[in-house]
């Protein structure tokens, strides 16, 4: 399962917005930390402010803010807005009994795929985030003595 | 007892009592619309009664009223895994939920399995179920290193 660049993109600015809700971030710092062209940032915050989820403000200390429900909202809302996911009917219909079966079998990998970003709101995505960066910190330094 | 407590009435979390019973089957028919009393009253008799070290039936009750429940138990050497721990059921009250009722019946039954001295814990769901599934993922749940596989039984 690979997202599309831009739906990773989508998923990323919104964790980065909703882990600091009061806070105004910067697309510039966005795209700097993921080193993507602001250009295609901008239209994919653009379609994430069509949907509600995200609000910008413009002018000095202006950025964007997150707007939308971190304990309702799942991954999977958001992938939605880029790309479809599932199992494509058409396939699962026509062609050859080998293609229809394999057709069959991939089609379990995507609903498991589907659900699995449907399980997850972005408030656990947070926990996550979290538990990765305690993970990558430096273990302390022992006591001396 | 009032059947409806209100939302921030004080939640106790305890073993399941006989007299539980007739709420938890209440519970469980308005979360699924079946209500199944023969089916809670053998798992009563296989998971409620005391002396069990393995198997867990708790409740969470409100002024009286059952407003959640959890079961689980250790499951051991299934196709040769360690044994684990296991929950295979949970409910909590529609309009009584995102209060943490939930959260604090699975922290119950997990230290019941660490006193029984196991250190995973395992359940199963319908990926259509995503209430339940996106519940114990935000407790930290991950995908286990299993598939589900079934047969049509013709």
């Amino acid at each position: 399962m690979k997202l599309q660049k831009a739906t990773e993109l989508a998923l990323y600015a919104i964790l980065e917005f909703a882990a600091n809700p009061s806070a105004q971030v910067s697309a510039a710092e966005i795209a700097e930390k993921y080193g993507v062209s602001p250009h295609h940032l901008a239209k994919v915050l653009r379609e994430l402010g069509r949907a509600g989820l995200v609000e910008s403000t413009r002018g000095v200390g202006g950025g964007y803010r997150f707007a939308g429900n971190a304990k309702r909202l799942t991954l999977l809302d958001v992938i939605e807005l880029f790309e479809t996911l599932g199992p494509d009917p058409a396939a699962l219909a026509a062609g050859t009994p080998g293609e229809r079966a394999l057709a069959r079998v991939a089609s379990e990998i995507d609903e498991i795929a589907k659900a699995t970003f449907r399980s997850i709101t972005i408030d656990t995505m947070l926990k996550l985030v979290e538990r990765e960066r305690r993970q990558a910190a430096p273990a302390p330094a022992p006591a001396a003595g | 007892m009032s059947a409806h407590p209100p939302a921030t009435a004080e939640v106790a979390i305890r073993p399941v009592e006989a007299a539980d019973l007739d709420g938890v089957i209440a519970l469980d028919a308005a979360i699924t619309g079946i209500a199944k009393p023969d089916y809670w009253y053998e798992l009563f008799h296989r998971y409620g009664t005391r002396g069990r070290q393995q198997r867990f039936f708790l409740v969470a009750v409100a002024e009286g009223a059952v407003v959640g429940y959890i079961l689980g138990e250790v499951r051991d050497w299934e196709f040769g895994q360690p044994p684990c721990g296991w929950v295979f059921g949970i409910g909590v009250r529609p309009d009584g939920r995102l209060a943490g009722v939930g959260a604090r019946l699975l922290a119950a039954i997990l230290a019941g399995f660490r006193r029984a001295g196991v250190t995973k814990v395992r359940t199963l769901t319908s990926r259509e179920n995503n209430l339940v599934l996106s519940f114990f993922r935000s407790q930290g749940m991950m995908a286990a290193p299993f598939i589900p596989l079934e047969l049509d039984l013709a």
